[in-house]
C-alpha cells in the first residue's frame, strides 16, 4: 500500500491541456447548442467497432490514460447506448455489423451525436468496397464529425469529440 | 510412423527459413497430420485455394510446425466440390479453419459440423467470396441470421447472450453463456462480425502494395503481419533484406510486443478493480509510444515494414533516446510488478481464474503467449530463429499454471526480455541500406510463406502470385484461431463476472480472425 501511495505521490499530475475544437472536422450542423445547454461538458460516449482493424481502438484507449485524461474534462465512456450522448464509431462498416450499429444508434436517447473515427470510418480506407462492407459510417447513420487518420492520434480524437460538443464558431 | 519419411519427400519453400512443402495424396493427408501430432507437432494454419480453369481446380494447404521446421502440406483437389478429410480429430483447432475455408472458397471438409463460421447472412452457401465471381455487394443490411448454438438443458440452466457490441472499447463478437446461478457451464463463441473481405481485397492489390493491408489485418499486430507478408514476398522474389533493415524490423516487433503487454497489464489490473494499475501502465505505454514516435516516426508501427526493407530509420541520437526509454520502462515495470504481486485483492482475482492445464493446452493446440503461460515452451524466435534472432537470441519465457496470474506473469517476464532484446538490437544496429529496390516477383504454382512470432503468437501469411505483379491468393492467419476455442474451455466452472478478466488475459483478435 505504501509503495502504491508513494508511486502516486512521486508521479504527481501528468495530464496535459486539451486541444481546441477544430471546425474543419465537422460534417453536419447538429444540435450542439442544444446539447451543450443540456449537458454542459458532462458527456457520455459509447464506442462501437463496426469493422475496425483494432488500430483506432489503441488510440481511443489512450484517451483514458492520465496524460489525455478525458475523464478530467467531464467526458467518459459508458457501457450502454442508453446512457450515451455521443457514439464513437470506428472501422468501415462490415455488413455483419451494420444492423448492430444501427440498433446501437437507435437505442441512444435524443439529442445524440456521432463521431466517425479513422480513414475507414470516414471513407472506407484500405479495405475498399466489397461484398462484405457497407461503406463508411455515414452509409449507415448520420455523422456529425469525422476524424481521419490511420489511426488518428489521441489529440485529434479529443479534438473531434470537443468539436462535436461545441457550437460551430461564427464564420 | 516417424516424420522422417515425409521430410525426405518435402521440397524447399520460399520465404520462411527452415520450411518445406510436401505434396500428398488424399490417402496420405491425414497420416501426415497424425504423424506430426504424434511427434508433438502443431497445426499453424489451414486454408484452401481455388484455381479457376486450371488443374488442380482447388487445393487444401495445412502448415504444420514440427521438429525440424515448418512443413506446408498440400493436397490437390480435382474439383471444387470434392471434399477432403477434416483434420479436427487430430488438431481440434482445424474445425473452425475448415468451416471458414468452406465459407470463403466453397471447398468443404468431411467434418460433421458444417455450420457456417465467417458467413453470416451476407452471402449464400452457394456463393464463395474467393471464387472468380464474388458475391455482389448487397444494397441493404442482411437479415440477422439464426445461428444454431448448442443448447444446454437441465434444471436451472439459463442462457446469457452477450454482444456483438460489448460494454467497453473492444472489438465485436458474440458470446453465449449457459449458466447455473453464477457458474458457467458452457460458453459458445460466435465470431465473424468484422468480416471485411480482406482476402478478396488482397487479390485486387498490386503485390508490392499488399503489405499495407497486411498490417491492418489486426492493427495491434501490424508489425508481425507486415513482416510475415514481406517475408513471403521476399522469399518468392529471392530478395535478401539488408541487415540494418532486419535489425530495425525486429526492433519494431519487440516495441509492438511491449506496447501491447503494457496495455494489457493495465487493463487486467482495471478488470480486477485496481484502477491504479490502469493509470500507471497506460501512462507508461503513452510515454513509450511518444518516444517511439519521436525516434521511429510513428506512434504505432503500422507503416514501418515495406517490401525489401523498412520505411523507418534510427539515427544515433534517436537510438540513444529509445534505449534510455526502454531501460526506464523496464525498471518502472519491475516496480509495478512488485505492487501487483503485493496486492492481495489483485492476487486473489488473478490466481486460479480461467485455468488451462498444460495437458489441455497441448491437446487443443493452444499457441503463442497463452500457450507459454500453460507450460508449452514454444516461441519461434527461440525454436526456429530467423535473422536477426539467430544473433540476438531471446530467452524463452514460460509459466505452467495456465491461469490469469500466469498470463499476467508471462507478460511481465516478456516485457523485461523484450526491453533487453530491443536495447541489444539498438546498440548493435548494423550500418547500411534500409531498403533494397524491388524489381519483380516471379509467378509460380506455390505460395511464399512468412511466419513471424507476433506478441500473441505465430502469424502466418501465404502469398501466391500467378500473374506478374498481382496477388492470386493471400491467406493471413492469426494465432487467435487456435486460442479462441480454448477460451471456451478456460471459462468452464468460473463465474460470469470473471469472464471479462479471463477474456482480457488472452486478449485475442477479432479482426485478425474475422478477416
Amino acid at each position: 500500500m505504501l509503495k502504491t501511495l508513494r508511486t502516486i505521490a512521486g508521479i504527481g499530475i501528468v495530464s496535459e491541456a486539451p486541444p481546441e475544437a477544430d471546425d474543419a472536422l465537422r460534417r453536419r450542423e447538429a444540435m450542439q447548442a442544444q446539447l451543450q445547454a443540456v449537458l454542459g461538458r458532462a458527456l457520455c460516449i459509447r464506442h462501437v467497432d463496426a469493422g475496425s482493424c483494432n488500430g483506432c481502438e489503441l488510440e481511443i484507449h489512450a484517451l483514458n490514460n492520465p496524460i489525455y485524461n478525458i475523464e478530467g474534462l467531464g467526458i467518459r465512456f459508458v457501457a450502454s447506448p442508453r446512457h450515451a450522448d455521443l457514439l464513437l464509431v470506428t472501422g468501415p462498416v462490415a455488413w455483419n455489423m451494420a444492423t448492430a450499429l444501427r440498433r446501437t444508434w437507435e437505442a441512444m436517447p435524443d439529442p445524440k451525436l456521432v463521431v466517425a473515427v479513422g480513414d475507414c470510418g470516414c471513407s472506407g480506407g484500405v479495405f475498399g468496397a466489397s461484398y462484405a462492407i457497407a461503406g463508411p459510417v455515414a452509409a449507415i447513420i448520420p455523422v456529425d464529425v469525422a476524424v481521419p487518420g490511420c489511426p488518428p492520434p489521441p489529440v485529434r480524437l479529443l479534438q473531434a469529440i470537443l468539436t462535436a460538443i461545441r457550437p460551430a464558431r461564427a464564420r | 510412423m516417424s516424420l522422417k519419411r515425409w521430410w525426405s519427400r518435402a521440397e524447399p519453400l520460399a520465404g520462411k527459413p527452415s520450411g518445406a512443402t510436401l505434396a500428398v495424396e488424399p490417402s496420405e493427408w491425414q497420416s501426415v497430420a497424425t504423424d506430426a501430432a504424434a511427434a508433438g507437432g502443431q497445426l499453424v494454419a489451414l486454408w484452401t485455394m481455388l484455381y479457376p480453369d486450371a488443374t488442380p481446380a482447388a487445393m487444401v494447404r495445412a502448415a504444420l510446425l514440427v521438429e525440424g521446421g515448418l512443413m506446408v502440406v498440400e493436397l490437390p483437389l480435382a474439383a471444387v466440390t470434392a471434399t477432403y478429410r477434416g483434420l479436427q480429430e487430430v488438431f481440434p483447432a482445424a474445425a473452425r479453419m475448415q468451416r471458414a475455408a468452406a465459407d470463403l472458397t466453397g471447398v468443404r471438409s468431411d467434418a460433421a459440423d458444417q455450420r457456417p463460421w465467417l458467413r453470416h447472412a451476407g452471402w449464400t452457401a452457394a456463393e464463395a467470396p474467393l471464387a472468380a465471381a464474388p458475391p455482389a455487394p448487397s444494397a441493404a443490411a442482411p437479415p440477422v441470421d439464426d445461428y444454431a448454438f448448442v443448447r444446454v438443458e437441465g434444471d436451472g440452466v439459463h442462457e446469457v447472450a452477450v454482444g456483438p457490441v460489448h460494454a467497453g472499447i473492444i472489438e465485436p463478437g458474440h458470446f453465449r453463456f449457459s449458466i447455473v446461478g453464477e457458474k458457467v457451464l458452457r460458453l459458445e463463441e460466435r465470431l465473424g462480425y468484422v468480416h471485411k473481405g480482406i482476402e478478396r481485397r488482397f487479390t485486387e492489390l498490386p503485390i508490392l502494395e499488399g503489405h499495407r493491408l497486411a498490417a491492418r489485418v489486426s492493427g495491434d499486430s501490424a508489425v508481425a503481419y507486415a513482416w510475415a507478408y514481406c517475408q513471403a514476398l521476399e522469399g518468392l522474389a529471392r530478395v535478401a533484406v539488408p541487415p540494418r533493415a532486419l535489425w530495425l524490423r525486429a526492433l519494431c516487433l519487440e516495441v509492438e510486443r511491449i506496447q501491447n503487454h503494457l496495455g494489457d497489464l493495465g487493463a487486467l489490473g482495471n478488470d480486477a478493480g485496481f484502477a491504479f494499475g490502469l493509470a500507471q501502465f497506460s501512462r507508461l505505454k503513452e510515454e513509450l509510444t511518444r518516444t517511439v514516435e519521436a525516434t521511429l516516426g510513428q506512434r504505432y508501427l503500422l507503416d514501418a515494414i515495406v517490401p525489401g526493407g523498412v520505411a523507418v530509420d534510427l539515427p544515433d541520437d534517436a537510438a540513444r533516446a529509445l534505449a534510455v526509454r526502454l531501460g526506464r520502462t523496464a525498471s518502472l515495470v519491475r516496480e509495478l510488478r512488485s505492487i501487483y504481486d503485493d496486492h492481495s485483492g489483485v492476487r486473489d482475482r488473478f490466481s486460479g481464474a480461467g485455468i488451462v492445464t498444460p495437458e489441455l493446452a497441448r491437446r487443443l493446440g493452444l499457441t503463442g503467449l497463452a500457450g507459454r503461460a500453460s507450460g508449452l515452451g514454444a516461441d519461434l524466435r527461440v525454436d526456429s530463429p530467423w535473422p536477426p534472432y539467430h544473433v540476438i537470441t531471446p530467452k524463452l519465457c514460460m509459466r505452467r499454471d495456465g491461469d490469469v496470474a500466469a498470463r499476467v506473469s508471462l507478460r511481465f517476464d516478456e516485457i523485461e526480455e523484450s526491453c533487453r532484446i530491443a536495447r541489444a538490437l539498438v546498440s548493435e544496429l548494423p550500418a547500411g541500406a534500409l531498403r533494397l529496390p524491388f524489381v519483380d516477383v516471379p509467378t509460380g504454382p506455390r505460395p511464399g510463406i512468412g511466419v513471424i512470432e507476433g506478441w500473441r503468437g505465430p502469424v502466418l501469411v501465404a502469398l501466391e502470385s500467378r500473374e506478374p505483379g498481382r496477388i492470386h491468393r493471400c491467406h493471413a492467419h492469426d494465432p487467435s484461431w487456435q486460442n479462441w476455442p480454448v477460451l471456451e474451455h478456460a471459462v468452464i466452472g468460473n463465474i460470469v463476472p470473471d469472464f471479462p478478466l479471463i477474456n482480457k488475459s488472452f486478449n485475442l483478435s477479432y479482426s485478425g480472425h474475422d478477416l
